[in-house]
């Protein structure tokens, strides 16, 4: 027997009032623990998955559509840009490189995205198996992508028009696996990597026939699936294409002020830069956190009290027991540790309970959600400020533990015991 | 020299007259009765015969150490280690099993004591060692408050009225346990009473008279 066990006694002989407040105190505790892990995360994976990007430049449109459309690939995007246009920046000296873009299809909900090999490059991505495709139709799963859709290097898919499920299928040409990221745990994890061509190919088979002569159309598609695909820089067409979005990389501090000036006025496309649009964005989630911790913190506060309140009452039914332990030779300062050893016992169980609990929200959330932004999200990363929740939870029993240890201190025992 | 031994004790309750109580001296095994009529302070001498309340003035010297000089956490330990009481309700800690209940008795004094399981054999308790408290009967609690105060093999043992809400049966075990366990561990043994059954046994007596 010593203290510890005695004080678990105490708490497990008062289970209903015991558990309620634990559990009070896990639910305060999980909110908090949960905004710290999305918070964390988010900001993070947000951070990794812009980096190396100075500046998007896109249609026309909101700038933060065209920010989690080109980058994160989860916005539908604004729409599309002639690719002379696009080819004249290139030429600007000011730009160091650009990665053409050319979005708008998906398999099961997974977007494929037409680019140069500098795409995967600006994330230093890896290859698991396979290459990187080099012709036509050729295309590159993501690490997630392959895992959820079971295709291997060599198996053939069709495409569907559109960026989400349940559209109509490309049925004239087959995309091929030739190739299988690793995974990062980016945004790349979640998408289909293929040529600019492959894009343009697949949409012509519906749109470009009634333009174009037949004869020429079945001519131009022969020559192109021989043809390799342009792996660096725009894609070479004789025809007037369009691309979709174009990643930018500066060459100079200077271009960060004079670049996006000079395409938002001087061109029909528009610039935004995903560092700026990212702060805003998390300016504006700002206010929902700010509400949930405020929430979260009423709770904690609520728990306090009804440990406050659960220790004072049982308090009042133990002033015997408290003077009996005095009797059999405890002293005032055992009794004082016996309490708070009670409240910080009951809170370290609410922060454990709650830190668990706070994750597995979080894995639910993730697993509901499984090909939007948060479900590249890790539940079960633990983060060193989930040390500081069970630092505060411990506080919080400490504080309710106070009064009625301060209260157990002064019992004087000789009046306790003959009172009755 | 006397085991036990309390002299010339005074205590004043606040707004009251003082009060002053009889002599007591014990050798080892020896037992006597507090005698009194209500109010008249027998409960206050037990609380200054066994340190709970500090005395205005005499001295309480138990196997040579004077307890009312004695300070807070030394009182304590000392008590814890050194006196038994049994008192007029049993008081048992309700959240834990009959052992645990004598275990704190135990660690709270730091002494090794008595072998639990047979304490609570010898006093007829055996088959209750794992039992929640809450289960017992009158009698079975009071027996396990004795228990307790037993546990560590104290040298002075006070009891408080300890069979006033008890039927003449289990007054009579209790009365004997006392003794006998008293006697076995060469204990000093008092009992404050009121009750007509007790005198039957310990002829020896003090009165404590209201002034």
């Amino acid at each position: 027997m010593n203290l510890f066990k005695l004080s678990w006694k105490y708490l497990t002989f008062r289970p209903l009032s015991t558990g309620l407040n634990v559990f009070l105190l896990a639910l305060g505790l999980a909110i908090i623990t949960v905004l710290l892990l999305i918070q964390d995360q988010f900001e993070k994976k947000m951070n990794q998955d812009a980096a190396g990007i100075d500046l998007v430049v896109g249609a026309k449109g909101s700038p933060l559509q065209l920010i989690l459309a080109g980058v994160y690939h989860i916005d539908f995007p604004t729409g599309n840009i002639p690719m002379d246009e696009a080819q004249k920046l290139s030429r600007n000296r000011l730009v160091k490189n650009i990665i053409p873009m050319a979005l708008g299809d998906n398999y099961q909900g997974f977007r494929i995205v037409g680019a140069n090999h500098d795409y995967p490059g600006l994330y230093e991505a890896k290859l698991n198996s396979g290459a990187l495709w080099v012709k036509p139709f050729e295309v590159v799963l993501g690490a997630e992508v392959a895992d959820k859709s079971g295709y291997q290097v060599g198996d053939e898919f069709l495409g569907s028009h559109g960026i989400s499920v349940g559209s109509h299928e490309h049925d004239a040409n087959k995309f091929k696996v030739v190739g299988v990221l690793e995974r990062k745990g980016n945004v790349l994890d979640r998408l289909i990597l293929t040529s600019v061509e492959s894009i343009w190919y697949t949409h012509d088979e519906g749109e470009a026939e009634p333009t174009d002569s037949t004869s020429n159309h079945e001519e131009h598609h022969m020559v192109n699936l021989q043809d390799s695909v342009a792996v660096k820089g725009f894609p070479k067409t004789a025809e007037s294409r369009e691309l979709t979005t174009l990643l930018i990389q500066y060459r100079n501090p200077m271009a960060a002020i004079q670049l996006p000036r000079l395409i938002n006025s001087g061109t029909s496309m528009q610039a935004a830069s995903p560092s700026f649009e990212m702060s805003r964005l998390f300016e504006l989630l700002g206010v929902g956190i700010t509400l949930l911790q405020g929430l979260a913190v009423v709770i904690i506060g609520i728990s306090g009290l009804g440990i406050f309140i659960a220790l004072y009452n049982s308090l009042k039914e133990r002033k015997y027991d408290l003077a009996i332990l005095r009797a059999i030779g405890a002293s005032r300062g055992q009794l004082l540790l016996l309490i708070f050893l009670e409240g910080i016992m009951l809170t370290f169980m609410g922060a454990v309970l709650g830190i668990l609990l706070g994750h597995t929200f979080l894995s639910v959330i993730i697993s509901q959600n499984e090909q939007g932004v948060v479900g590249s999200l890790q539940p079960w990363i633990f983060l060193k400020q989930e040390l500081w929740i069970v630092v505060y939870a411990l506080a919080v029993g400490v504080l309710a533990s106070i009064i009625p240890a301060v209260a157990a201190y002064q019992t004087s025992i000789a009046k306790q015991l003959t009172k009755a | 020299m006397m085991l036990f031994e309390s002299k010339n004790l005074t205590y004043s309750h606040p707004g009251q007259l003082p009060l002053s109580f009889p002599d007591i001296s014990l050798q080892q095994g020896e037992s006597m009765l507090v005698l009194g009529k209500s109010g008249s302070g027998k409960t206050t001498l037990l609380n200054l015969l066994a340190g709970l309340l500090q005395p205005k003035s005499g001295e309480v010297i138990l196997s040579g150490k004077n307890m009312a000089a004695m300070n807070g956490q030394q009182l304590d330990l000392f008590r814890g280690k050194e006196i038994g009481i049994v008192f007029q309700k049993p008081h048992l800690l309700a959240a834990l099993n009959v052992t645990e209940n004598l275990q704190m008795a135990h660690f709270f004094s730091k002494k090794e004591g008595q072998d639990i399981d047979k304490l609570l054999t010898e006093l007829g308790l055996g088959e209750k060692a794992k039992s929640s408290v809450l289960t017992l009967s009158e009698g079975e609690a009071q027996r396990v408050s004795i228990a307790r105060a037993l546990a560590n093999s104290p040298k002075l043992i006070l009891a408080d009225e300890p069979t006033s809400s008890l039927d003449d049966e289990n007054t009579e075990k209790v009365i004997q346990l006392l003794k006998t366990q008293a006697a076995k561990i060469g204990a000093a043994l008092i009992i404050v009473t009121h009750d007509q059954r007790v005198k039957m046994h310990i002829p020896n007596f003090v009165e404590v008279k209201a002034v």
